[in-house]
C-alpha cells in the first residue's frame, strides 16, 4: 500500500497546489480582504503591535506574553516548537510570521506545501538582529514606513546605550541564573541570549567559560566569582529563590552588597524593540546595587 | 515471585484446540470499532469541515472524481489522512508489541515503555539528533528509523539476557533490570542534552513526550515498510507463544524451536517499537492497556489476541489523538501525555487487581 498510493497523492498534491493558487488569483483584491496573521515567537508579535498591525493578528504561540493583550485577545496556536498544522490552518492565515526554531519542521512544510505564505524570521541576539526582525516583518506585513520609524527608534536606543555603556569605567561581572531548581543554577555561558544581553549592558559574563545553558556546580559558581547574579522573573512575585541563601552564592562578591537583579524573561531576552530599553535597564540596576 | 498468570491453568492443551466462535464476533466488532473511530478521526479537526465535504474531498484523491475545494482536499488528505494512518501503523505496533512481551516474558505487566525498550529506542534516536550533525553534518534521512530500531533491539536483547537463568525467564529480574535500564538510558539522554544546544534540546524534551503533529506522508511511507510487515509475520509466532506460556521445558517439549521463537518476537518488538518510537517519539501505555482488555474480552489465546490487539491498539490512539488536536484546538496536547493520563491509573488498577486475585 505505501508505493502506489502516495505516488498518486503526489500527482494530486500538485493539483492541489495549483489550485490552491486558482482559487486565490480569483479571490477579490488582497488589499480589501484583511489579512489574518499567525505570529510565532515573542519578539514577531511585539513587532507586529509596534508596527500598529495587531489587529491582523488572528493567532500568536505561547511564548507571545507581551503585550498581555495578545494572549487573552489572539487564540493560541500552542508552543512555538510544537505547532499543529491543522490548529493554523483552521484560522486561515494568509501570512505565517515564524521566528527562527518554531516548528516542528514538518508542521511547517504541510503549511507551505497548503500555499500559506510563510515567512521565516531569523532570531540573531545582537543590535543587527533586532534590526533585520523588524525590516523582515515590516516588509511581510506591508508597513516599511511604520518599519523604518521604529528601526529608527530602536537604532536611536542603541546608540544612546552605547554611550552609556562606553562611560562605564569598569564592566560588573555578572552571572545570569536561568533557573534555581533544587538549588542547582542553570547558567547562560557563551553564545546564549543572556551572554548577549549582558554584553549590550556592559557588564562581564562570569560564566562565559561555558558553552550555551549549562548547569553549574557550587564551586563553579565560587570560581565564577560574580558581583552581581541576573534572574528572571517567575510569576507576579517575582524570583522564587533568594540564590544568596544557598552556599555556594553566600561566599561571592555578589552576596556582599546583595547584588541581585529580577526582570522580566522576555523583556530581556525577546530581542525584540525593547531591548535597547531593557539593556538599560539592566545597566542601571547592575550599577545601583539594589540592597536589601 | 511466582510466574503465574491467572489464566495459566486455562491455557492448557491451547495449542491444538480449536478457537471457539466468538472469533469473527470481537474481529469483526473491533474491525469496526476501528473503522467507526477513524471516520471519526478524519471528520474531526480544528477546521470545521462538514461530513459531506470530507467525503467529496477523500473521493478527489481517486482519478475520474471530481475536484473537492482545495481547502478541504489539502486538509483531509494531507494533513488528517497521513495522521490517521500514521496513528494506526503506530498504535497497533505498539499494542501488539506489548502482547509479544507480556507472552514472551509470561509477565502481564510487561510494556515496551515500562521495562524500558522505548527509552532504549528514545536515547538511540537521541544520539542521532545530536550527535548526528556532529558525525555526519546532517541528520540522514533513514538514520533516525534505524537508531532507533537498533537501540530497541539492544535494549529488549539485554533486558531477556538478564532476566533469563538457564532457560527460566524471572519476571522480578526483569522488572527491575527494565528499570535499571531505564535509568540508565535517561542517565545517557541526561548527558546528550548536555551535549546539545538549545534547539536540540527543545526537540528532545517535545520528541521525549511523544506526538503524531507532523505526521507527513513521507513519514507514513518510512514506518509502514517497518510495521507492516512485522504484522504479516505475526501470526506465525501466536501458537508457540501459547505453548510458551506453559512454560519453556513444557513448550520444548511440545517440540516448539522455543530459541527461534523468542528471537523472532524480540526481533519483531524490536522492529514495530524502533519505528514506533522514531516516528512518533514515547507513547506510553498502550501496550499495556489493549492486550489487558482484550484479554478480559477474548482470553489468553495469542491466535486471537495477537490481530484483536492490532485492531484495538490503532483505534485507542486514532481516537486518543483525535482528542489530542481538538481539545485546546487551535494548539495540541502531546499525545503520550494522554496515553499516561489513562494508561497509569490502569496500571496500578491492574496491580490491585492482580495482588487480589492472587491472594497475596
Amino acid at each position: 500500500m505505501s508505493l502506489p498510493f502516495p505516488s498518486r497523492l503526489r500527482v494530486s498534491r500538485r493539483a492541489l497546489i495549483l489550485g490552491s493558487l486558482a482559487a486565490m488569483a480569483a479571490r477579490p483584491a488582497p488589499a480589501q480582504a484583511p489579512r489574518r496573521i499567525v505570529s510565532v515567537g515573542g519578539a514577531i508579535t511585539e513587532i507586529l503591535y509596534r508596527l500598529g498591525h495587531q489587529d491582523e493578528i488572528v493567532g500568536v504561540d505561547t511564548t507571545s506574553l507581551y503585550p498581555a493583550e495578545a494572549m487573552r485577545t489572539k487564540k493560541s496556536v500552542g508552543y512555538v516548537r510544537a505547532l499543529g498544522a491543522e490548529g493554523v490552518l483552521s484560522l486561515q492565515p494568509t501570512l505565517v510570521l515564524a521566528l527562527d526554531g518554531a516548528g516542528p519542521p514538518d508542521v511547517l512544510r504541510i503549511l507551505e506545501q497548503a500555499g500559506v505564505p510563510l515567512t521565516r524570521v531569523p532570531d540573531d541576539p545582537s543590535r543587527e538582529g533586532v534590526i533585520r526582525k523588524i525590516e523582515i516583518i515590516a516588509r511581510a506585513v506591508g508597513a516599511q514606513d511604520e518599519g523604518a520609524a521604529l528601526i529608527r527608534e530602536v537604532e536611536g536606543g542603541f546608540s544612546k546605550l552605547t554611550e552609556e555603556r562606553n562611560a562605564v569605567t569598569r564592566p560588573v561581572r555578572a552571572l545570569f541564573v536561568l533557573s534555581l531548581q533544587n538549588g542547582r543554577p542553570m547558567v547562560g555561558g557563551r553564545g546564549t541570549t543572556a551572554d548577549a544581553i549582558l554584553s549590550l549592558a556592559g557588564a562581564t559574563n562570569a560564566a562565559s567559560a561555558l558553552d550555551g545553558w549549562k548547569p553549574l556546580s557550587d564551586e563553579g559558581v565560587i570560581a565564577a566569582a560574580p558581583e552581581a547574579v541576573v534572574m528572571m522573573a517567575h510569576g507576579p512575585s517575582g524570583a522564587g529563590t533568594d540564590p544568596f541563601t544557598l552556599p555556594a552564592f553566600a561566599s561571592t562578591p555578589a552576596a556582599k552588597d546583595h547584588r541581585l537583579v529580577v526582570m522580566d524573561g522576555l523583556y530581556l531576552l525577546g530581542f525584540g524593540p525593547r531591548t535597547p530599553a531593557a539593556a538599560g535597564d539592566l545597566m542601571t540596576a547592575l550599577r545601583q546595587a539594589p540592597r536589601r | 515471585m511466582k510466574a503465574a498468570s491467572p489464566a495459566h491453568a486455562g491455557l492448557q492443551g491451547l495449542r491444538t484446540r480449536p478457537l471457539d466462535q466468538r472469533v469473527p464476533i470481537v474481529l469483526g466488532g473491533l474491525a469496526l470499532l476501528l473503522v467507526a473511530v477513524s471516520l471519526v478521526s478524519l471528520g474531526l479537526g480544528a477546521v470545521g469541515i462538514p461530513v459531506g465535504r470530507v467525503i467529496d474531498a477523500l473521493a478527489s484523491a481517486f482519478p475520474g472524481a471530481p475536484a473537492a475545494p482545495p481547502g478541504d482536499a489539502l486538509v483531509v488528505l494531507q494533513v488528517r489522512l497521513p495522521r490517521l494512518l500514521l496513528g494506526l501503523l503506530v498504535g497497533a505496533g505498539l499494542a501488539v508489541s506489548g502482547t509479544l512481551m507480556q507472552g514472551l516474558f509470561r509477565n502481564p505487566l510487561a510494556d515496551p515503555a515500562i521495562v524500558g525498550v522505548s527509552t532504549g529506542a528514545a536515547l538511540a534516536a537521541a544520539v542521532v539528533i545530536v550527535m548526528g550533525p556532529r558525525w555526519f553534518g546532517a541528520v540522514p534521512f533513514l538514520a533516525l528509523p534505524v537508531g532507533a530500531f537498533c537501540g530497541c533491539l539492544i535494549a529488549t536483547l539485554f533486558l531477556y539476557l538478564i532476566a533469563t537463568r538457564d532457560g527460566r525467564t524471572s519476571i522480578a529480574t526483569m522488572l527491575l533490570g527494565g528499570v535499571a535500564f531505564g535509568a540508565l538510558a535517561w542517565a545517557f539522554m541526561g548527558f546528550l542534552s548536555y551535549l546539545s544546544n538549545d534547539q536540540q534540546l527543545r526537540d528532545l524534551n517535545f520528541w521525549s513526550m511523544g506526538s503524531l503533529s507532523g505526521s507527513t506522508w513521507a513519514k507514513t511511507a518510512a514506518v509502514a515498510p517497518f510495521i507492516l510487515p512485522a504484522m504479516a509475520l505475526m501470526p506465525f509466532l501466536a501458537r508457540g507463544l501459547n505453548a510458551l506460556s506453559l512454560g519453556e521445558a513444557e513448550a520444548f517439549h511440545l517440540g516448539l524451536p522455543v530459541q527461534r521463537v523468542k528471537a523472532a518476537a524480540i526481533l519483531l518488538v524490536a522492529v514495530m517499537v524502533g519505528a514506533s518510537v522514531a516516528a512518533a517519539g514515547i507513547i506510553g501505555f498502550v501496550g499495556i492497556i489493549v492486550p489487558h482488555t482484550l484479554r478480559v474480552l477474548t482470553g489468553a489465546d495469542h491466535r486471537l489476541l495477537l490481530p484483536a490487539s492490532a485492531l484495538l491498539g490503532g483505534a485507542l490512539l486514532v481516537g486518543a489523538d483525535s482528542f489530542a488536536r481538538t481539545v485546546v484546538a487551535p494548539a495540541e496536547m502531546p499525545i503520550g501525555i494522554l496515553t499516561a493520563i489513562i494508561g497509569a491509573p490502569f496500571f496500578l488498577w491492574l496491580l490491585l487487581g492482580r495482588q487480589r486475585g492472587i491472594g497475596a
